[in-house]
């Protein structure tokens, strides 16, 4: 047999170098953490691929919330440290996170995750581990039923929830005619179908629903689509495409009549409102999940959360006024956290054996006031479907500046259980 | 001792060894042995198809998406159960290889690699569209209900380090009797000199889009496998990355060498896995390492190996 291997062009010395240039290109440093500790948490990280931006400011309020909850005594009198993993938001590492996090670190639960499909990859590992895993990630996927009884979302709201709480207050000051322009997979998916029911739930009208495939970077194609009797347009175009859909949505409407636009931050999370091309969202509002710019109203808790992370009041960072955060979701990780702490503490939690004992505790868990621990406001915990339930914001830009102009209430975003997780075994 | 004994020798001592290591190693590297099987057999199916008979893919993503979804469709929407939906994912694997094989292998080298991307871009794409069948982007999990093999749970460790392995060993087998047959000689001459072969009576297109229909099948197989073991079926599986992948490993291994693949996977995998706890560009320890394969040994491990040592290596 020869040991001349190939025969076609190109060669594999030219198929090499490209792939490890390729690869260098890829990578970049930065510090890693990890530590041992009494109570250890595992904490899957987004902070390289497309989830980078979320993960740099997710592992930020992760090591702030920390900070506050050891200054406060830690966890039962025990310090606590978080072992940080890197899954480069991909399901199949995320599986492999779990796993290291679990098996070789010994940690005594994981939590921090955001992106829906690195979720669902690593969740089935978590519940054949029986490691509680308690996900940052807004995606309907807990609540609907998808997963395990070791899976929890009690920090954040999920999409369906803030889809379904926006609607009555869209129809009520906006407009009753909608056209809906979403991004052509799951995620815009999810808004077409629950805002859609919630608008003829509150008897106003979808009249278009514009899905725009992922791959395009172009819209104007698009754009003459909407119907001209649109009274609202409501958009959840997401990654770099956004700018050139906002851009090209002003040039589209130029200075005449345009109708009503309603959108979610998740556009717009880690980019600054007032970057050149973002004008033409001068007036219109926005879904927060948190408010990005520190509001007059603002809570002492908010306060002291906004402080502790290092976020000024314009929701950048306090070292870096370019570096804006992803406020409206990282708010979930810091109060995960603390819900870690109130869980570990009702169960009298002493090592991985009480893991069990430690679900059943956030099962167990109702209301949630407003606090240090819950800074983004009241909740209301469902420990059937292990998801938790809060206020939205809605927002107006207006010189630069998100502005809140309603607050749902906790009611508005609530709906009929799909599943019930603590009939399962663990 | 012949050639063919330390052949059959040495492949069956790596198979006792990697048995054995699940009885030695702590769980999380079994668990991890057993997906780095799953990959190999990926792996294995990459390099029927670009170590031995010259085919540059840049398109097993779509193949290895196919058998997981060949498999996880069903078991989603029909409620299938392990081994049938198995053994769907890895047709599947092999229908859609012949398929590409058939239009892509029209064409040759660059060309080839560009008509093969596209149709995993394709591929991709689909899945997305048809997310209310597929679950699009976010993908689903494969109920455990259907994880159940012969009486034991796929989910547990034992049974999925066994059926990983089962299926590793006879990947392996089939591939080291495959390149020692009559074929796998045709397969290699294809890559050595197509127009030679030609000349020599072997019809090209015949013998690559059967290399490519096992390569697919191989790579099917794979798919369905680690979404049945891990229960998980996802769009990011078809990713580009996942067609590179393959190639590195069988890159680092040996190219056209059957135990390289193996090889390639296992030191890519803790390649990853040891460098990321030290840094976050783990990729860029990888990248500086397949530089360092360019420079030192172009041949891949295995295959530098069998220059200046064994050279019965098959």
């Amino acid at each position: 047999m020869t040991q001349k291997l190939i025969g076609v062009a190109p060669s594999r010395r030219a198929v090499l170098k490209g792939a490890g240039a390729g690869l260098l290109a890829a990578g970049f440093a930065a510090p890693v953490w990890a530590q041992a500790a009494p109570v250890k948490l595992g904490f899957q990280l987004h902070r390289t691929g497309i989830g980078a931006a979320y993960g740099r400011w997710y592992e930020r309020t992760a090591q702030a919330a920390l900070k506050v909850v050891n200054d406060a005594g830690g966890i039962n009198g025990r310090p606590v440290e978080i072992v940080f993993e890197d899954d480069g938001t991909d399901p199949k590492r995320g599986a492999e996170v779990v796993e290291k996090l679990t098996s070789q670190h010994n940690c005594d639960l994981i939590f921090g995750p955001l992106f829906s499909h690195v979720v669902i990859g690593s969740a089935p590992r978590a519940g054949e581990l029986k490691v509680p895993y308690l996900v940052c990630s807004e995606g309907f996927h807990v609540a609907g039923g998808m997963l395990n009884r070791w899976t929890m979302q009690p920090g954040i709201t999920d999409v369906r929830a803030q889809v379904s709480s926006m609607a009555p207050w869209v129809l009520a000051n906006l407009g009753k005619k909608v056209t809906m322009v979403f991004p052509d997979y799951a995620f815009g998916h999810d808004h077409r179908d629950f805002f859609t029911a919630a608008v003829e739930a509150g008897g106003g009208e979808v009249i278009a629903q514009i899905a725009v495939p992922p791959t395009e970077t172009s819209f104007t194609r698009y754009l003459p689509q909407i119907p001209r009797e649109t009274e609202v347009l409501y958009h959840v175009m997401v990654g770099p495409a956004v700018l050139t859909f906002v851009k090209e949505l002003g040039e589209f409407y130029g200075t005449g009549a345009k109708p009503q636009i309603f959108g979610f931050i998740d556009s717009l999370e880690a980019v600054d409102i007032a970057s050149p091309g973002l004008e033409f969202l001068e007036g219109t509002h926005f879904w927060e999940g948190h408010c990005r710019a520190q509001q007059a109203d603002a809570s002492e808790h908010e306060i002291a959360y906004r402080a502790a992370v290092g976020v000024d009041a314009n929701g950048a960072s306090v070292s870096d006024a370019k570096d804006v955060s992803t406020y409206a979701h990282m708010f979930s990780v810091w109060e995960t956290l603390h819900i870690i702490k109130a869980g570990m503490e009702a169960s009298r939690y002493q090592g991985t054996a009480d893991r069990q004992k430690f679900v059943e505790a956030v099962e167990a868990m109702t209301d949630m006031p407003e606090s240090l621990a819950h800074v983004q406001g009241d909740k209301v915990f469902n420990g059937k479907t292990h998801q938790v339930f809060g206020h939205q914001f809605i927002s107006k830009v207006e010189g630069g500046k998100l502005v809140k102009v309603h607050t749902t209430s906790i009611e508005d975003s609530m709906y009929a259980d799909a599943v019930d997780y603590t009939t399962q075994s663990f | 001792m012949t050639d063919g004994a330390k052949v059959w020798g040495l492949h069956l001592l790596v198979l006792a060894a990697v048995f054995a290591a699940q009885f030695l190693l702590p769980p999380y590297h079994a668990t991890n042995l057993a997906r780095i099987m799953v990959l190999a057999v990926f792996a294995m199916g990459y390099n029927i198809a670009f170590g031995y008979t010259g085919l540059l893919s840049l398109g097993h993503a779509l193949f290895f998406a196919a058998g997981m979804y060949g498999m996880g469709l069903p078991v989603w929407h029909l409620e299938w159960v392990s081994v049938p939906a198995l053994i769907a994912g890895l047709l599947a694997g092999g229908v859609m290889a012949g398929a590409v094989g058939v239009l892509a292998l029209r064409t040759a080298g660059v060309s080839f690699m560009i008509v093969t991307l596209m149709f995993a871009q394709a591929g991709y794409l689909t899945l997305l569209y048809l997310n209310s069948w597929t679950g699009g982007d976010e993908g689903f999990v494969v109920a455990s209900a259907a994880r159940q093999a012969f009486g034991f749970s796929l989910a547990t460790d034992t049974p999925r380090f066994t059926a990983a392995f089962v299926l590793f060993a006879a990947g392996l087998l089939a591939c080291l009797w495959l390149v020692r047959s009559p074929f796998g000689r045709v397969m290699v001459a294809m890559r050595e000199n197509e127009e030679r072969s030609r000349m020599l009576g072997y019809d090209p297109f015949r013998v690559k889009l059967v290399a490519l229909i096992l390569s697919g099948l191989y790579a099917g197989l794979a798919g369905a496998a680690y979404g049945m073991l891990f229960g998980y079926v996802g769009a990011s599986f078809a990713t580009i990355q996942y067609s590179i992948l393959p190639m590195l490993y069988v890159l680092l291994g040996g190219a056209g060498t059957v135990l390289g693949p193996f090889l390639g996977a296992l030191l890519m995998f803790y390649l990853i896995d040891i460098t990321s706890n030290y840094t976050d560009a783990y990729l860029f320890v990888v990248g500086a390492a397949l530089v360092g394969l360019v420079l030192f040994a172009p041949k891949g491990i295995l295959g530098t190996l069998r220059e200046r040592a064994w050279r019965w290596l098959p």
